[in-house]
């Protein structure tokens, strides 16, 4: 006897609440003296409206992508890792030793390399909270937001100390060689007559990203691992009883999500920055947990989260070049849809159910 | 009793919550100074009902009486000023303070704790010898029985002058000898003028205690009879709108070759308490033992360390093997592939995963049998179709797979572990209160499903609180407290006043 359909559940809980988001975002533009239609339009076309916009939205969502990928996996284990800021920077460092230290002969082999060691590092970044948690009932939540700051403080140390190029004054490292250059969504499309922008920083790693969010979903709808990662999350005293380890769901589910939260170095270091910056990751960490949240940790609904907020991003970045609408209040537009669709979603449920029970009862 | 005006009196109660009509024009009389049982099955409507008479829900419709008086209950302070004080059955006391620290607490006069406490000593000293319910005033509630706990709860309604009480499932947590002290003390609050309503799903108490007796069925009063003109059998089929069998039709056990074999089996859980010390027991072949005794004498343990899920030292054999008591080997993969399928106590916190459909449960503890994998991946369709089968075989309704587990009712979630317990054909069955929550038509069958496993000649151990379901499902019955095995007895040639002594730790 479920409270309303499911296509209801799916598509308009989350569609009401980002249009009262919307309305609650046009509203504070209003108060600042901008007009909010031409703020939607600007934010519409600068992210949308070209192939140059399409490819700074896609790079972001490719970003999103991978991180809410990661957190949606931990959250079906019921474990929160809020860790994917650190597990993605440690992600950053494996693609950057792997591109700067070994001479690969060509992009696909690099872009290989390189994604097994950002999965790594970041598997071993999650490895840590998680074996504290599985072991010694140390709160994940608790764990990863303190290696985020670990892992914020180990890559500077790197970054200035070791891997800074002599006499550069930029803690970041040198240059990847060319042969380890990501073909962008320009150079992929190109063959296909399709004449993409060439400046804009979407890549191959987002066919990859929509790869992973694929075998996400085999691995937890169709695999016995992904079922185990299920009854854990869902309920501990019954993973017990079904003789599912509670110590080794906690492990693998947090090495599967450190590492696709690693996984999204291949976009931001190896195939924009093509070199390892501070601070590389930008926060998308922390976006992760908002679009896990929107696409309620489901890779599909994921995706188009990671595509709503990469829109945002890319909208925002185009509001504040063209209007005096200031940089903040980007960031605030993007909190009133995080608040809405993640935080306040039984703000928009209830009244829903509520008017579908009284469908159902006037049709009965 | 005259023409007296009835205490309680409830006129056309109306309830709903979403699509669910949880109460339905009930009308309900209830003449002071008598108890009154209020009988039905789970989700018959008793509780809510209850609740709208204490104020924690509001009625869509009808009207209340209190002595003549139409009363409304907003809340259950406007419940507890009327005389009305409830006795849950989940006790709501404050496990670390003392027995008249509780019962003053929300009830205190001014703002200093002393002289309230001074007062509330003398009233409650008062209350304690006119109802001869003796609890030491300091005692710490923790440091105190069930027994006696239940006892602060009443005289913490007694405290708050109430004239009317109402008791939810009383002597769920109790000895029979506790129970029949319950039972006592509710007969002399009679005596002294009290009303009392006693819900429960027991007939037997309801025989034993009340004056009159309500029937609930689906949200409906179905009748409403004087105790002494009924009997069991009418109450049963009252309840369930047919005719129940209340015995177990079996026939005498054939024992055959051991198949589980315990020697000096000790538990010490997490906190380094010893739950079981030391006990010896054996299952055979085609027999049921039962395992009796109060919730939390080391019965539930049992069952988690044959079951694979917690560590324990000791020698256990199945078919004559050792059984591994802790590390890896011995989680309920492995119990499951030495034959040994379990029934859980708590089917809805173990048994099943609440949200996942009735075909994924189905593979729950078994999703890595070869039978339901395609190569890495579970084999889905095979996992469904084996649902279907099982369902139509065990009459789970309604028989969708595709619905989540939480979505059935208490009888038919029951229904989807048995199946799946029962159809793996295991050497061994571990059952763990397999009727708690269940309505008396699943009752039947489900009893009637572990009967027909032990005529195939496989070993089944039944732990139970119900001492009537151990007495008429088993053929040997153990007794356990304080993690010990007080006696064991044969079924036949026992009765409920010897268990019950056992359960209490009287060794006779």
């Amino acid at each position: 006897m479920d409270m309303m359909p499911k296509w209801a559940e799916v598509t308009l809980v989350p569609l009401i609440s980002l249009v009262l988001a919307a309305i609650l975002s046009a509203l504070v533009i209003l108060a600042i003296g901008e007009d909010p239609v031409e703020a939607v339009n600007l934010m519409v076309t600068g992210a949308l409206g070209s192939t140059y916009g399409w490819g700074y939205t896609l790079y972001y969502a490719t970003n999103f992508l991978f991180t809410g990928l990661a957190v949606s996996v931990a959250f079906h284990a019921g474990l929160f890792n809020i860790g994917g800021e650190g597990q993605a920077m440690l992600g950053g460092l494996g693609v950057a030793l792997a591109c700067l230290l070994i001479p690969w002969p060509h992009w696909t082999l690099a872009l290989l390399g390189a994604a097994g060691a950002a999965a790594l590092f970041g598997a071993a970044w999650a490895a840590i909270p998680a074996f504290l948690q599985a072991k010694r009932g140390s709160h994940i939540v608790i764990t990863t937001i303190m290696f985020n700051f670990i892992g914020a403080a180990v890559l500077n140390y790197v970054l200035v100390n070791l891997m800074r190029p002599p006499g550069s004054m930029d803690p970041a490292t040198a240059r990847f060689p060319e042969a380890t250059h990501l073909p962008t969504l320009h150079d992929i499309l190109l063959p296909l007559g399709i004449n993409f922008s060439k400046s804009a920083p979407a890549n191959v790693t987002f066919l990859i990203a929509l790869l992973a969010c694929v075998l996400v979903w085999f691995l937890l709808w169709r695999t016995w691992l992904g079922y185990e990662i299920r009854s854990y999350g869902k309920s501990e005293p019954g993973a017990k009883y079904a003789g599912i380890s509670p110590v080794a769901i906690t492990m693998i589910a947090m090495l599967i999500s450190g590492a696709l939260a690693g996984l999204m170095a291949i976009n931001n270091v190896m195939g924009e920055a093509e070199r390892l910056v501070l601070n590389a990751v930008e926060g998308a960490g922390f976006i992760g947990i908002a679009v896990a949240l929107m696409g309620r940790s489901h890779p599909f609904g994921v995706l188009l989260a990671a595509i709503l907020f990469g829109f945002l991003y890319q909208g925002g970045a185009e509001l504040a070049l063209w209007t005096s609408i200031p940089r903040e209040l980007i960031v605030v537009i993007q909190a009133l849809v995080i608040l809405f669709t993640g935080a306040l979603d039984n703000m928009v449920r209830m009244p829903l159910e509520r008017l579908f029970l009284m469908l159902r009862r006037g049709r009965a | 009793m005259g023409e007296q005006a009835p205490a309680i009196e409830l006129k056309g109660i109306s309830k709903a919550f979403g699509p669910v009509q949880a109460n339905k024009d009930i009308s309900i009389r209830v003449m002071p100074g008598t108890i009154h049982g209020i009988i039905g099955e789970n989700g018959a409507g008793k509780s809510t009902l209850m609740s709208i008479l204490y104020g924690f829900y509001k009625a869509d419709k009808g009207e209340i009486f209190i002595s003549g008086q139409k009363t409304e209950i907003p809340d259950s302070q406007a419940a507890i000023a009327a005389g009305i004080g409830m006795v849950f059955q989940h006790f709501k006391l404050v496990e670390n303070f003392t027995v008249l620290e509780n019962i003053i607490l929300g009830a205190e006069d001014g703002g200093l704790l002393t002289p309230s406490l001074a007062k509330a000593r003398k009233t409650l000293l008062e209350l304690e010898h006119e109802y001869g319910l003796n609890v030491d005033p300091d005692a710490v509630i923790e440091e105190l029985g069930v027994g006696m706990q239940q006892r602060v709860e009443i005289l913490k309604a007694l405290y708050r002058q109430a004239d009317i009480l109402i008791l939810d499932e009383p002597t769920g947590v109790l000895t029979p000898a506790e129970a029949d002290q319950l039972f006592r003390i509710l007969d002399r609050l009679r005596e002294e003028g009290k009303t009392i309503i006693l819900i429960t799903h027991k007939l037997r108490e309801i025989m034993e205690a009340t004056d009159t007796v309500s029937v609930m069925r689906r949200g409906e009063m179905t009748a409403t009879v004087k105790t002494a003109d009924t009997s069991p059998a009418e109450l049963a089929e009252l309840m369930v709108g047919r005719k129940v069998l209340l015995r177990v039709d079996k026939t005498s056990a054939q024992p055959g070759d051991v198949v589980l074999d315990i020697k000096d089996l000790r538990v010490v859980d997490d906190k380094g308490v010893e739950r079981i010390k030391g006990i010896d027991l054996q299952v055979r072949a085609g027999e049921i033992v039962g395992i009796a005794g109060v919730a939390g004498n080391g019965q539930s343990e049992l069952l988690e360390v044959l079951g694979g899920y917690a560590d324990a030292t000791g020698e256990v054999r199945v078919n004559g093997q050792p059984l591994e008591l802790s590390g890896k080997r011995s989680d309920g993969r492995a119990r499951r592939a030495r034959g040994i399928a379990h029934v859980p106590e708590d089917r809805q916190r173990e048994g099943l995963i609440m949200d996942f459909s009735a075909w994924e449960n189905t593979a729950f503890g078994y999703h890595r049998d070869p039978d339901y994998q395609s190569g890495v991946l579970l084999n889905n369709t095979a996992i469904r179709a084996d649902t279907e089968e099982k369902m139509g075989r065990f009459d789970v309704r309604p028989p969708n797979p595709a619905l989540a587990a939480k979505n059935f009712s208490g009888g038919n979630q029951q229904k989807i572990v048995l199946a799946r317990e029962i159809e793996r054909n295991p050497d061994l069955l571990l059952v763990g209160q397999p009727t708690r929550g269940v309505d008396i038509g699943a009752i039947e069958f489900i009893h009637q499903q572990i009967v027909a496993l032990r005529d195939k000649g496989k070993a089944v151990l039944l732990v139970s609180v119900e001492l009537e379901e151990i007495l008429a499902l088993s053929d040997r019955v153990a007794v356990m407290f304080d993690g010990h095995i007080m006696g064991e007895r044969l079924s036949a040639e026992t009765d409920e006043k010897e268990l019950g002594l056992l359960m209490a730790g009287v060794n006779a």
